[in-house]
């Protein structure tokens, strides 16, 4: 088990290196940001002095391993356009995405679960029908655009929920939350409820073929032979062996979630990470989109493996092969 | 007459005893059939599919063609006259007096062209990754395989977002993104499909007439690999229209010169708040029925062709 885990964090490691060296390659080749970053009538000796303060003079060997010495101690470089560390601008920004993400999952899985069992436990009913058919509509439908029809439903013509910003936040462990204050819930809900459609759909068929694959399986028609109630049966026997698989995607679709915020977080104003990413991918902002990389591909390394040993716990097959 | 297989204690016919006499493909289109939320889509999709073939036949203006926009008409509601009193536009016309029906209908061309394409291309190219990586097994399968699960770890967007940064704004630039993002779905499932394949008698069959390696692959094993590539490919395109539609709202897919749906949307956004509301809600609308229809076809090409949902 230990052997396997170190295996698997040098494993990881090992990806996040390769992509800070891709995403530094590749960042090079797209232009220089000096060019967006100082005007025309700047002179050439000034020009010369910029580049040679923020190291773009450097071979770019040379300016990885700066790089990389910097991001052992956890300095990832300084932001071209806020001249802040890019590292605390994303760190800022990232509480309003986790908040935002947290909710839209929460949501997928308090609609999605119960629906999915539902259509699952009756898949003749009409119903259960109407429910597949509408994940399907569910799965299609462009996060953009039902951001965009929820703002005008719900904001301009009913005028119920504020359409952009977080609202008031308060402060717990230092850093600031919406859903601690009733203005701040106001302003995630549209947000959340956009965001989360399309993994209550995910959740909805999953929950839903998870279902009518234990059902028939010979320990459920023994809890039944055996007299249980059906709802024990449903909760105990059915549910629990359904959710292993979906823990498993919920876990991997986190990492989504937060990548596919920046699009609610644009419609809504939303000011989290994604806002930040696609400005500074506007404005090249090198570190900034490094760091934000580091960050994402951290958090996905690092849930890849939670999810892998929580499957470890979960599942007593997967648990005995390991130990063997 | 035939006589037809009786089940012995009923004395009923066999429930599709002759069906399994009738071609594969024909087969399937009865099946298909049989749904008709599923035809519907089809048929629905068909239409879109044409509607965006003959786009200039259809549409009053070229949308493109700024010698045929009017400023003068700009911003009109649905069903206004153009100021020449020649047409209606039914849907209204945007900022730029550009009617949006024939914009929708371009958009439609754009955004199909860079689903269908994408999807097309990736296809070829992952199955035929696919099938490399069955074939040789070993350090190639593993390479391959690994830059697939590194690929497929990262979310779409995320990967489409950077690769485009790198590129630049342009069709194709969207395109060789699409095709760099989901070319790794094809080759898993070309491998995998191909693996099993490749232990059927038939293959062995074809080994023992000392057929070449190639032509067992090309010959013997892809038609046979491709029921579940069909499936994926049809929910990709659906998968690529999404993610071109929602790359060009973030300002990142194609130049504002050749608006896509979701460019005319993101246009359509700036106005939506002040009231006109159809310069978003068309082209969306547009949007959902493509992508609604082309998912329940692959929805229910994947319960038939897959082989866990036969019953």
């Amino acid at each position: 088990m230990s052997g396997w885990l170190v295996r698997r964090i040098a494993q990881a490691a090992f990806v996040v290196l390769l992509m800070t060296l891709i995403v530094f390659i590749g960042l090079h080749a797209i232009g220089n940001p000096i060019d967006i970053l100082i005007g025309q009538d700047v002179d050439q000796v000034d020009r010369a002095r910029i580049i040679a303060q923020l190291g773009l003079d450097q071979p770019l060997w040379k300016q990885y391993l700066a790089f990389l010495a910097g991001a052992m101690h956890g300095d990832l470089g300084n932001s071209f356009v806020y001249n802040e560390p890019a590292i605390r601008l994303i760190l800022q920004r990232l509480p309003a995405t986790l908040e935002l993400a947290v909710s839209a999952l929460l949501l997928a899985l308090v609609i999605g679960i119960p629906l999915g069992l539902f259509a699952g436990l009756h898949p003749r009913n009409p119903l259960s029908k109407m429910l597949m058919t509408g994940s399907i509509v569910g799965f299609s439908l462009p996060t953009f655009w039902v951001g965009l029809m929820l703002i005008m439903l719900f904001s301009v013509k009913l005028g119920w929920l504020p359409a952009s910003g977080r609202g008031a936040t308060a402060s717990l462990f230092g850093v600031q939350w919406s859903w601690l204050t009733l203005d701040g819930l106001r302003h995630l809900i549209l947000p959340a409820v956009n965001l989360s459609l399309f993994k209550v759909s995910l959740v909805l068929r999953l929950t839903s073929a998870g279902v009518r694959e234990v059902m028939p399986m010979e320990h459920v028609r023994f809890a039944r032979a055996k007299g249980l109630s059906p709802t024990r049966v449903v909760l105990v026997h059915i549910l629990r062996n359904t959710l292993i698989p979906l823990v498993t995607v919920i876990g991997l679709e986190f990492g989504s979630t937060i990548a596919f915020a920046v699009v609610t977080e644009t419609v809504f104003s939303w000011p989290g990470a994604g806002k930040l990413i696609l400005d500074s991918i506007n404005a090249l902002d090198r570190p900034v989109i490094l760091s934000y990389l580091i960050v994402v591909v951290c958090m996905f390394v690092s849930l890849n493996l939670f999810v892998d040993i929580l499957y470890k716990f979960l599942d007593p097959r997967v648990r005995l092969e390991g130990a063997r | 007459m035939s006589t037809t297989p009786l089940i012995p204690e009923t004395g009923k016919p066999v429930r599709g005893a002759f069906k399994r006499r009738q071609s594969l493909g024909r087969q399937l289109v009865a099946d298909f059939a049989r749904s008709p939320a599923a035809m519907g889509a089809l048929i629905v999709a068909i239409l879109l599919v044409l509607a965006a073939i003959f786009a200039p036949l259809i549409t009053p203006q070229n949308p493109y063609d700024l010698l045929q926009l009017d400023v003068l008409d700009a911003r009109l509601p649905p069903g206004s006259m153009n100021g020449a009193g020649t047409h209606a536009y039914w849907l209204g016309t945007d900022g730029q007096g550009r009617d949006l029906y024939s914009a929708m209908l371009y958009g439609l061309r754009l955004s199909l062209s860079v689903g269908l394409g994408s999807a097309v291309i990736a296809g070829v190219v992952g199955t035929v990754f696919g099938l490399i990586a069955a074939y040789a097994g070993g350090k190639v399968d593993s390479l391959i395989m690994r830059l697939v699960d590194l690929l497929l770890a990262f979310p779409s967007i995320l990967v489409a977002m950077m690769l485009l940064a790198f590129l630049g704004k342009s069709v194709t630039n969207v395109v060789l993104t699409l095709v760099l993002i989901e070319w790794a779905y094809y080759a898993r499932t070309a491998r995998a499909q191909a693996l099993v394949e490749a232990r059927r008698e038939y293959v062995e069959a074809a080994r023992s007439l000392a057929i070449p390696n190639w032509r067992i692959v090309l010959v013997h094993i892809l038609p046979n690999c491709l029921p579940p590539l069909i499936v994926v490919g049809t929910l990709q395109v659906a998968r690529a229209i999404t993610l071109e539609a929602t790359l060009s709202f973030l300002g990142l897919g194609v130049p504002i010169t050749e608006p896509s749906l979701g460019l005319l949307i993101a246009n359509g956004y700036q106005t939506m708040l002040s009231g006109e509301y159809w310069t978003s809600v068309y082209p969306g609308l547009a949007l959902l029925a493509m992508l609604v229809s082309i998912n329940m076809v692959g929805d229910r090409l994947r319960e038939l062709l897959n082989p866990r949902f036969v019953k």
